[in-house]
């Protein structure tokens, strides 16, 4: 069936055709609107869902760790504010390997307050244990949430889905949505390995562990992340053969015989897209790497990848506050730290708070590449 | 710079200028209130309590949170801090610890002051807090498009709640008094002269003050439940609203399109969270104890 939905209107008509089984959430800029069209279909009897309007964002996903470490399939959405209000909570859900599932509508970070598009919300997040998808369009969006349930489930992961904000959480785009029933079939029930409430196998979640245990369920952990790319990569292909359309961990687009290309997450590949279209009519031998998964970090994919072409520039739309280079980059530099034939990388910041970023300045970037100009160690493009 | 009210009210004896205009940032006016939302009156009353006040205008602060009510802090030209959702009270604490000497007003919504920061809002009212709380409350999370929150009525539809919220609110006057708040007050955005004079009260006095402004939010909240405009609110809360001072504040909860009952309903002297922990650690540690006294009085900050 195609619709037309704005991003946020697209997560809730995902998260409708999920049915998860708790939804605790609080609402914000730009995500709001994610939860509120679910809650419609919550009191219209569309899903099964419980549904909590809770005091914040910190309630929400204290909220989604008791229901999930229930047993049950468990769901909020958020951005900006609220996903760093939820900061601590995020590591519980990472550390007890709750799969909950959390679309948000990337937004940038205060202070200053400042309510529109970066990444800065959700790489802020990066160590909590999380998986992390980008998307590029409001399609891709509702695809990747879809795909994150099972993923997450399959891992015993949580997962963050990004659309950026107002960029795609308010902007309306064509969708071809899935059949519903097809989608509940394809989820199938979630099967939690170990839950509160068997009242055969009763367990005890969050102990203290100290010097006695704690490293080693911190190392087992982060092998749950690391193993987790083969099984997210199955639950693409998966996808793909069911539903008829797929995604990988990255797309390369017209990078065959690229020399130089542009890496990037988010909406912005959108405007790469054209830069590269535009660039490739003159001759330029330009291409797009984009990748659509942060955690687990295809570290490997992305050495064999890049390694084909002499000059690789790296945009974030975040930066690290002097971490030498903006978050993508440091790691992006690290896969490729001793390979063979390591490119050239260079390093650009673009779009924090949502400054306007178009295929001219997506052009200027690649073109400077080509020309492998390295003009500083960090071009921030476009600041004033 | 120092600005005495007299000169203040100087600068608008030409008669072509909004008499408050001395006290709004006139840079950032517009603002981005909606016609008709009751927000700008209550600034217009605080603004107007801070003129009538015998207060020097850079002893006072202004700290709001996010929502609607929290761009306040933007628009008011006094030392103002707009701050993250839910941690005005903690914020406007620590300007009040930093230095005593400051009039310290927290303006924020009641979403912001009762959900999200509902934690801070008891135990700033527990400890006494010498610091003075406006909360506009238009029964809903306005800024984000309208859903429900602790203070919407049972029945009242919202965009969370197309039915009708069925969740039971909080009654304001009563959490603010049971906490300990030392005065409390509720007024609509209609009963101006009572609130302009309630908040000039609250500036003069110590301890912890409350006043809950009950506003109208034409665009989601009354649109949702086929209210009328802020005009017609308006008329609502002048057929409906009865002055109850003193009364028990148990007896002021809010229900849907009902009678609102208003007032003055507590004022009462307690030591504040400042004097307590000067008096008893005066009293505990004895001559070796020196209280803080605020910037003000450090050398070298003298001017």
């Amino acid at each position: 069936m195609i619709l037309a939905k704005t991003g946020n209107e697209a997560m809730a008509y995902a998260m409708k055709q999920i049915n998860p089984d708790v939804v605790a959430a609080y609402p914000i800029t730009p995500s709001t609107e994610i939860v509120q069209i679910f809650s419609n279909y919550v009191h219209d009897g569309l899903v099964d869902t419980e549904f909590v309007a809770v005091e914040s964002e910190h309630s929400a996903m204290a909220a989604c760790i008791g229901s999930a470490a229930s047993g049950c399939r468990t769901m909020t959405a958020t951005a900006s504010q609220g996903l760093a209000l939820m900061h601590e909570m995020l590591f519980i859900a990472g550390g007890l390997r709750l799969p909950i599932v959390v679309p948000i509508a990337s937004r940038s970070l205060s202070s200053p307050l400042n309510i529109h598009a970066d990444h800065s919300d959700s790489l802020a997040s990066r160590d909590s244990g999380w998986m992390q998808f980008f998307c590029e369009t409001v399609e891709e969006g509702y695809d990747s949430l879809i795909m994150a349930v099972k993923m997450a489930e399959k891992c015993s992961l949580p997962a963050i889905v990004s659309i950026d904000g107002f960029i795609l959480s308010h902007c309306m785009e064509r969708i071809e949505a899935l059949d519903e029933q097809k989608v509940r079939d394809w989820l199938g029930p979630y099967k939690p390995n170990w839950n509160l409430l068997d009242l055969d196998r009763p367990i005890l979640v969050g102990p203290a562990t100290l010097q006695d245990y704690y490293y080693e369920f911190k190392r087992s952990q982060i092998e749950g992340m690391r193993t987790a790319l083969p099984k997210v990569q199955e639950v693409m292909a998966d996808f793909e053969k069911t539903f008829g359309r797929g995604y990988g961990v990255l797309e390369e687009y017209r990078c065959e015989d690229a020399e130089a290309v542009a890496l990037l997450m988010g909406s912005a590949s959108g405007d790469m897209r054209q830069a590269v279209d535009r660039l490739r009519e003159q001759g330029g031998k330009v291409g797009m790497v984009k990748l659509r998964v942060f955690r687990p970090l295809p570290h490997e994919l992305l050495r064999k990848t890049l390694t084909r072409f002499k000059t690789v520039a790296v945009l974030d739309r975040a930066d690290s506050v002097n971490s030498f280079v903006g978050p993508l980059y440091n790691e992006v530099a690290a896969s490729l730290y001793g390979a063979e034939n390591q490119p050239e990388l260079l390093s650009y910041v673009f779009g924090l708070g949502g400054k306007e970023f178009s295929p001219d300045d997506a052009a200027r970037i690649l073109e400077g590449a080509l020309a492998g100009r390295k003009d500083e160690t960090v071009t921030y493009v476009g600041v004033r | 710079m120092k600005h005495t009210n007299s000169q203040a009210d100087r600068q608008i004896a030409d008669g072509k200028h909004h008499p408050l205009e001395p006290y709004l940032r006139m840079d950032r006016i517009p603002h981005i209130w909606c016609s008709t939302c009751g927000l700008g009156t209550c600034l217009n009353s605080f603004l107007t309590a801070v003129r009538n006040s015998a207060i020097p205008r850079e002893n006072i602060a202004v700290v709001s949170g996010i929502g609607c009510t929290g761009r306040t802090a933007g628009y008011v030209n006094l030392d103002s801090f707009h701050t993250t959702h839910g941690r005005a009270i903690p914020f406007a604490t620590g300007l009040k610890l930093a230095n005593p000497e400051l009039t310290v007003v927290v303006i924020s919504g009641d979403g912001d002051l009762v959900a999200i920061g509902g934690n801070h809002f008891i135990h700033a009212a527990r400890r006494n807090m010498d610091i003075n709380i406006i909360c506009v409350n238009n029964f809903n999370y306005a800024m984000t498009g309208g859903q429900f929150g602790p203070t919407t009525p049972e029945t009242a539809r919202t965009t969370t709640a197309p039915y009708g919220s069925f969740e039971h609110p909080f009654n304001l006057p009563f959490l603010a008094d049971s906490c300990g708040a030392t005065y409390v007050a509720r007024w609509t955005a209609l009963h101006v002269r009572h609130l302009t004079a309630s908040i000039g009260e609250a500036l003069e006095r110590r301890g912890f003050s409350f006043i809950e402004v009950i506003s109208p939010c034409p665009t989601v909240y009354a649109r949702r439940n086929r209210l009328g405009t802020g005009l017609d609110l308006l008329q609502f809360y002048h057929d409906n609203s009865v002055i109850k001072n003193g009364i028990d504040t148990r007896e002021c909860d809010i229900r849907f399109q009902e009678q609102l009952i208003i007032g003055k309903f507590v004022d009462e002297e307690k030591t504040t969270f400042h004097d307590t922990m000067t008096g008893y650690l005066k009293d505990a540690v004895g001559e070796k104890y020196v209280p803080y006294v605020g910037p003000m009085e450090m050398p070298g900050n003298g001017d």
